[in-house]
């Protein structure tokens, strides 16, 4: 199959059946574009994660311009994010123009609770495989602990906090450390 | 005029929504009350539309207030809208700062940035399975969503450990759809 079809149909997939948010969709690209087709690898998906949910936009739309831009240039970056927002459009264009009570429809509304089970569980999934992947140094393993407990925490008790600011103090801790580690090398030598 | 209106409005929620989409909802909200487009019970529907049905909810919550607005073309200018700045953002970081990615400092940040996402994913799935399965001290757990909830991840993670292909994400998505019609409609 030529790869900007390949690319299209792929994508068009993950935007079928993403539910729930960025999240749940990582597991979705893991499972065909990493496991299944190979278009990236294991640290390329951890780095696209990474600049995915670090600059603005939908997840999804990041993700699928990085694949379809390595697979296929400028082309495939377009195809790919045309295939990502297809189903959603004609959805939600159906949705608005002959639906107003879907929501109500109650094998609709029962079919989304199951749904929501099954998000979770890919959220978590993504999670897993991604701290099962991390290397296991005592300060990454620190951050991981620090923003999971923070994210719970906010969640809790409704704290108008953005995970951003998690992020930027997750960065400048980076920084630090490696400024830090420097320091202490250099320091080694001269000894 | 209410194309360019859509445009711009949505060109700034694609701009400004870092984190995605849950940082993103409250901004489309502001957006689309200040231009008087909609009434807050209509936004308040939209949003839980847009978060059930399939897809990024930005994407879905553009084509939604686009095609209300301005029919197809509306909703052709809204979702293009939305979506164009995180694809420009990700070509050009592809084209032009590969380079930036290999700069010691950078790294570094990305050294501290990757397991801090890993903990905020790790969270927000726990949460929202807490929040499925209605734990809390004050009321009664949902026992049926929880034993579902149980059975649904031991078959996931089982079928993985068991065969290496096992049930895909798509297949699980697919199978709690099915669970949950039969389940919550008895």
């Amino acid at each position: 199959m030529p790869i900007l079809i390949d690319l299209f149909l792929t994508f068009a997939k993950t935007g079928l059946f993403t539910f729930g948010g960025g999240y749940a969709m990582i597991s979705l690209i893991e499972n065909d574009c990493v496991e299944k087709k190979k278009w990236i690898t294991d640290e390329e998906m951890m780095d696209l994660t990474v600049i995915a949910e670090s600059t603005p936009g939908p997840i999804a739309i990041n993700c699928a311009t990085y694949v379809g831009y390595k697979k296929g240039r400028f082309p495939g970056a377009i195809i790919a994010t045309i295939g990502m927002v297809f189903p959603s459009f004609i959805i939600i264009f159906l949705i608005s123009m002959f639906f107003d009570r879907f929501l109500e429809i109650i094998w609709v509304a029962n079919a989304f609770r199951g749904i929501k089970i099954a998000v979770g569980i890919l959220i978590v999934d993504a999670a897993v495989k991604m701290l099962i992947k991390m290397k296991k140094k005592p300060i990454p393993i620190i951050i991981v602990v620090c923003s999971a407990a923070a994210m719970i925490l906010i969640s809790i008790f409704s704290i108008n906090i953005s995970s951003m600011v998690l992020m930027l103090a997750a960065a400048f801790t980076g920084i630090i450390v490696f400024i830090i580690e420097s320091c202490a090398k250099k320091g080694e030598e001269k000894g | 005029m209410i194309y360019l209106d859509l445009l711009i409005g949505f060109l700034e929620v694609g701009l400004f929504s870092f984190g995605g989409a849950y940082a993103a909802i409250p901004l489309i909200r502001e957006v689309v009350l200040a231009h008087g487009w909609m009434d807050e019970e209509i936004v308040a529907y939209m949003i839980a539309i847009s978060e059930s049905t399939p897809g990024p909810i930005m994407v879905n919550l553009a084509t939604y207030v686009g095609s209300v607005k301005g029919g197809i073309p509306g909703a052709l200018i809204a979702t293009t809208a939305v979506v164009f700045p995180a694809f420009l953002i990700i070509l050009l970081i592809m084209v032009l700062l590969k380079k930036a990615l290999q700069n010691k400092y950078v790294k570094a940040a990305l050294g501290g940035l990757k397991p801090c996402i890993i903990g905020i994913i790790l969270s927000t799935g726990i949460w929202m399975i807490i929040r499925n399965c209605n734990i809390s001290l004050n009321t009664k757990p949902d026992f049926l969503t929880n034993g579902l909830t149980c059975v649904l991840a031991a078959v996931y993670w089982g079928s993985r450990k068991i065969v290496k292909k096992g049930i895909s994400p798509i297949m699980l998505i697919c199978v709690s759809a099915l669970v949950g019609v039969v389940a919550y409609g008895i």
